[in-house]
């Protein structure tokens, strides 16, 4: 173990993990932080928060985090390498830890053109395959990016994402093993709704013997409407939305539509559970955080394992 | 080369309106392959600005010279003569000609006709992209000859990121994904086991970072 982490006593014991996300609010309004992951304390080993999600400002995911570790709950911070150098990143990489937060999420972002203020310059001083790097050796070798020795070195347990669905293809599982090369412990994947590119990705992620060296999340989107899902399928970047995804949502009436998304989720999670390499399940119910005890719950994935 | 494109005319027109003669100065390196600011792109100002003048009843005298290089003391020299006899200069060149000239001649104002965008190359009639960032530290030979830093919208080293949609950048479906490309390249070399190397965080000093870049050649100097 390398960490305290609560997220890698679970999946180190085997369990199959399960984690949600909290975005934060825009604006000083702590109490939008407590509700929504009230909403999920029982029935995740985590919680991400998101960081400047789509390029919009928010509450910083490190304040955010602070006041979810406060409920006693277990934050995963996500950092994006569009907003922060290398010294502001690992300034809140310890601020975070001295607050207790010892999960967390690398990533690249996405572009500022996404976002609200798409005028500002974008960061990317590190990557994020260089940010896990960077996180590990804070870590294991207590050294700052710069090479200086730190005195309370923050032991974060890193994880990044991985999108199976993104061109090219053939490169995906290339770009998993760059992440495990750099020292990623977790990986929560893109949302899936091609479960057949999903398996056919794991079967490459397993080929390789790399499910060994990481801990593979599934990301499960449940559809709001079929609204929603055409949305994501011409709108969001590296998003995969089958045709009969859209087919199926558009077979029921709009009122059975949520329900009927719900239902969907749950069976992706019944049958990616039987696929090999896969360690548990990171639930993103975008601005829905309320249906995921449900989700957890109907997919046998509940009560959560104490550790 | 230096790629620009000339500002809007009122903006040049606003800089100039409290001045009777100028020197329109055109440059014959980089502007002028991109058709912002050499002999021809002088030579239509200078008209437009004449234009303008008459139309509010004024007259403007407009000197119209075009250096061989803008970017060099050498052929700044060149404007000696006629410094004195106008008000103002307006520089057709890359940000390098306009200091230059603001450099060598310190009591006439000098105002950009164009605003520089980046170090480019051409695809085509009237077509220019980005191609080299300055960056100082050129990693062209582990990329298969495409560059990362100025390509990637996101300059990433260490492969897509996971916005990448059928071969396009997530920022427009009219941007190549500079990894999409790298990856291609690489494999048509067979150097696919190239990829899985882990480029360590750039030291960005060589490019900016560390301060306002400067080459000194002790054997030219």
């Amino acid at each position: 173990m390398n960490t305290e982490s609560r997220l890698e006593k679970i999946l180190a014991s085997g369990e199959l993990a399960v984690t949600s996300e909290c975005g934060p609010p825009r604006g000083a309004r702590p109490e939008k932080v407590r509700e929504k992951a009230a909403l999920l304390k029982d029935h995740v080993d985590g919680i991400n928060v998101t960081d400047n999600q789509t390029a919009m400002v928010r509450m910083s995911s490190f304040a955010a985090g602070v006041i979810i570790k406060q409920m006693g709950l277990d934050p995963i911070i996500q950092m994006v390498a569009r907003d922060r150098n290398r010294l502001a990143m690992q300034s809140d990489i310890i601020g975070a830890y001295a607050f207790g937060i010892n999960t967390m999420l690398c990533l690249s972002g996405d572009h500022a053109k996404f976002g609200d203020h798409p005028m500002a310059q974008g960061v990317f001083d590190i990557d994020s395959v260089q940010m896990i790097n960077m996180v590990r050796r804070m870590r294991d070798e207590e050294v700052f990016q710069g090479g200086a020795k730190i005195d309370g070195a923050p032991k974060m347990f890193i994880g990044a994402a991985a999108n199976p669905f993104a061109d090219p293809f053939e490169l995906r599982v290339m770009r998993l093993a760059k992440k495990v090369k750099a020292g990623v412990d977790f990986i929560q994947t893109q949302c899936i709704f091609n479960l057949d590119k999903f398996e056919q990705w794991m079967k490459g992620v397993t080929d390789r013997g790399l499910d060994e060296k990481v801990h593979i999340l599934a990301g499960i989107t449940p559809m709001k409407s079929v609204g929603m899902a055409r949305y994501m399928k011409n709108k969001v970047p590296g998003m995969d939305i089958p045709d009969a995804v859209i087919k199926r949502l558009e077979g029921v009436s709009k009122e059975q539509q949520p329900e009927e998304g719900i239902k969907m989720a749950i069976e992706s999670i019944e049958r990616i559970k039987q696929i090999k390499g896969v360690h548990g399940f990171h639930i993103m119910a975008i601005e829905w955080e309320e249906k995921v005890p449900q989700i957890v719950e109907q997919a046998g994935l509940y009560p959560r394992p104490k550790v | 080369m230096i790629t620009a494109e000339q500002k809007p005319i009122p903006e040049i027109i606003q800089y100039i309106a409290p001045y009777g003669k100028i020197l329109l100065v055109g440059c014959n390196e980089c502007v002028t392959v991109c058709a912002a600011g050499g002999r021809k792109e002088v030579g239509l100002l200078a008209s437009a600005l004449h234009l303008n003048s008459m139309k509010q009843g004024k007259t403007i005298d407009i000197k119209e010279i075009t250096l061989e290089r803008q970017c060099d003391p050498e052929y700044v020299e060149e404007l000696t003569p006629y410094i004195d006899g106008v008000d103002a200069v307006v520089s057709m060149a890359c940000g390098c000609g306009v200091q230059t000239i603001a450099g060598r001649y310190k009591k006439t104002p000098v105002f950009p006709a164009v605003n520089t965008r980046f170090m480019g190359a051409s695809l085509g009639q009237g077509v220019w992209a980005e191609r080299c960032k300055g960056c100082g530290d050129c990693v062209l030979g582990i990329t298969g000859g495409i560059c990362p830093v100025a390509r990637c919208s996101k300059h990433l080293f260490n492969g897509p990121c996971g916005g990448t949609s059928n071969g396009q950048c997530e920022i427009d479906p009219d941007v190549d994904c500079a990894w999409r490309l790298i990856w291609e390249r690489l494999k048509e070399l067979g150097m696919e086991d190239r990829y899985e190397d882990l480029m360590n965080a750039k030291d960005w000093r060589p490019g900016g970072a560390g301060g306002p870049g400067k080459i000194i050649r002790e054997d030219l100097a």
